[in-house]
């Protein structure tokens, strides 16, 4: 029997994002960047660059508006 | 390493200015309530501050108090449902300014309640007055040419007045870093098993940015806890399980 | 049903463990220290807490969360302490709250001092703290009215989910009386609103009411309306017929009783309104008393007319309202049958 590994992936809430930048300053693959389009409070969100991330999940522990998720899946 | 997901206790997107500490410790706080099964159980007293917006959408009973006194109304929540997890959730403007003396005698009786102090040095809500946490020098709307140690006092250092107290844990952690907010939920989780256990009252202060106040950019903010904050306000455990450690 | 002779603090103190009062937070301060004596020794074997507080402002705040939590809760002071207390009976009244406040009134402003008096009258019956609300407010004139009233305040702060009020005085509450209390009463905590969690069900939030509540100022004002209907206590001794209308509550109110008899024994038709609830103000008193009226005349133990204002208002000013004021001292019921004689001969 082999254990199957799970894929993870980093999933947005982009409406929540306040634009503070702490994800993009914590992400240790600089795999996160500002966005030129703004959500619908006004702020400009962030973007992941999904081919550099690595799913380490620092941008949700940092995040304070919520905005980040880690799932698995299958 | 799984999932990470949003606690279901934060049950709307939170009230607080873009880079606000609060909501990270919102979310760090949730988290270790559901990890622990006391969101049922849970009652928190908040007063009056920034932090009391978080009682519309942090999912557990509350009980706002006048300014400063979320201690004390804790204290009467506390001695008459022993079987509830009571905590209270304060800037360091409400607890260490006007209701200093209820932090206090909190502490000096070891209340068996739990008490999270977020210290951003500044108060928020009223638009960035000076704190009793200010920083020398720092500038505020009541200190447009920077705090005067020699009019306003150095900054209120808590864990140093609490320190010679017969209490159950005392810390003082940080969200000025990813490493700090792994560090500070340990601290959190320390603090609640101290009340489950019976052992008495915890006290965790948070140090925590206010972009919007400080009039700083989140990097300018981050860098201003690292370089200035930290000096005056260590981290660390300083007693556990009433025991006093040389954090 | 137990019989005792008490003083008036202990009496009330006991008054409040019957009426299963769980948490008490309080200070020091004369005239009603023994209140938390006898609650500090006597409220835990009952199994509630007794938390000597460091404040006033702390005990009050206790008290809220007790209160918040469902139990009946109590806090007691005395002028200058009662002052510290408005903050959180003011929160306390806007987060609809029940609990009962004590203030054992002592004579003066500031410091003032220990002696018997009704100087409190204002923040008793005005409110007390900022903003829109009122205290049922229970003026007691014996030992065993205090422990009626205790019984009553924490019944009807449930009922209006309100703050209420025992005004005493220096004299009741220090003077000993036969009394007989009530068997001790079993309450439920668990009221809908109480926070105890939430339990699987919903989270509460225990703040200002007017946050949650849909056309508040008409709410508030049909509440207090209500209680201003529903909640007026007095007691009419030879009103109906008298010339001269004497108005007192708590420890001059018993002066007046005896003055209302020594006149009546002399041939001077003299009476007496004693409002019980000095908030909400007993108006309904003042309503169909004798064509041959010819005066009010209060009968209060302060340096200010308090009292006197509130007859004012409840008769229109139809008949002419006069002040007796005896400061700190207890006068003579000779004393204040002379004033009424003296109204008469004008």
């Amino acid at each position: 029997m082999t254990k199957k590994k799970k894929k993870r992936i980093v999933t947005q809430s982009n409406n929540r994002c306040k634009g503070c930048r702490f994800c993009e300053i914590s992400c240790p693959a600089e795999a996160i960047s500002v966005s030129s389009e703004v959500n619908a409070k006004g702020y400009n969100y962030m973007e992941i660059d999904h081919k550099k991330c690595t799913t380490c999940g620092v941008c949700y522990t940092v995040c304070p508006d919520y905005v980040f998720e880690i799932i698995e899946v299958a | 390493m799984t999932e990470k997901r949003i606690p279901k206790t934060l049950v709307e997107d939170n009230k607080f200015c873009p880079g606000c500490g609060h909501g990270i410790i919102n979310r760090v706080l949730a988290e270790v309530l559901e990890e622990m099964e006391l969101v049922d159980m849970a009652i928190g007293s908040v007063a009056v501050g920034c932090a009391c917006l978080m009682i519309d959408t942090f999912g557990t009973d509350w009980v706002q108090a006048a300014h400063g006194r979320a201690a004390a109304v804790a204290c009467g929540i506390k001695r008459v449902r022993p079987e509830n997890f009571v905590f209270t959730y304060q800037g360091d403007g409400d607890s260490l300014a006007i209701g200093f003396s209820e932090t206090m005698y909190a502490a000096v009786r070891n209340e068996n309640i739990t008490a999270f102090i977020v210290n951003n040095g500044i108060f928020g809500m009223t638009g960035g007055q000076m704190a009793p946490t200010s920083l020398p020098g720092q500038r505020t709307t009541t200190s447009p040419a920077g705090k005067d140690p020699s009019l306003a006092g150095q900054p209120l250092n808590i864990i140093n007045q609490m320190r010679q107290l017969p209490i159950a844990y005392l810390a003082r952690g940080s969200v000025g870093s990813f490493k700090e907010i792994i560090k500070l939920k340990k601290y959190i989780k320390a603090a609640v098993t101290n009340q489950i256990e019976g052992k008495g009252y915890g006290l965790v202060e948070i140090l925590s940015p206010c972009p919007t106040n400080w009039k700083m950019t989140m990097r300018g903010a981050l860098d201003h806890m690292g370089d200035n904050v930290k000096n005056f306000f260590p981290t660390g455990e300083f007693i556990k399980e009433g025991v006093h450690t040389d954090a | 049903m137990t019989r005792a002779f008490m003083k008036g603090n202990h009496a009330l103190a006991e008054a409040a463990i019957r009426a299963n009062m769980t948490f008490f937070g309080g200070y020091p301060i004369t005239p009603q220290s023994e209140i938390l004596e006898y609650l500090s020794d006597n409220l835990p074997k009952a199994g509630g807490t007794f938390l000597q507080a460091e404040s006033e402002l702390a005990g009050v705040n206790m008290v809220y969360g007790a209160a918040a939590a469902g139990h009946r809760a109590m806090t007691s002071s005395s002028g200058p302490g009662f002052s510290l207390l408005q903050e959180g009976i003011s929160y306390i009244a806007s987060a609809e709250l029940p609990a009962v406040f004590v203030d054992v009134q002592r004579y003066g402003s500031g410091l003032g001092d220990i002696f018997q008096a009704q100087s409190d009258y204002y923040v008793a019956t005005r409110g007390g703290g900022h903003g829109d609300y009122r205290v049922i407010a229970y003026a007691p004139a014996s030992v065993q009215e205090t422990v009626d009233l205790v019984g009553l305040a924490f019944d009807k702060a449930e009922q209006y989910r309100n703050p209420c009020l025992i005004l005493s005085d220096a004299s009741i509450a220090q003077m000993m009386e036969p009394v007989v209390f009530p068997e001790k009463r079993k309450c439920d905590p668990d009221h809908e609103w109480a926070v105890r969690g939430k339990r699987g069900g919903d989270f509460k939030k225990i703040t200002s009411t007017m946050y949650y509540t849909e056309n508040f100022d008409q709410y508030i004002h049909d509440k207090y309306a209500t209680i201003q209907a529903n909640e007026q206590r007095w007691e009419s001794i030879q009103a109906e017929d008298a010339e001269i209308v004497l108005v007192a509550y708590g420890i001059s109110s018993r002066i007046c009783k005896e003055a209302v008899s020594t006149a009546r024994a002399e041939g001077i038709r003299l009476g007496l309104i004693r409002p019980i609830t000095v908030w909400p103000f007993p108006e309904e008193a003042f309503d169909g008393l004798g064509k041959g009226l010819r005066a009010y005349l209060t009968v209060e133990l302060s340096a200010l007319p308090r009292l006197r204002d509130d007859v004012m208002l409840a008769t229109g000013m139809k008949t002419p309202v006069h002040h007796f004021l005896a400061g700190n001292t207890v006068p003579s019921s000779q004393t204040i049958v002379k004033q009424a004689v003296a109204l008469l001969e004008k």
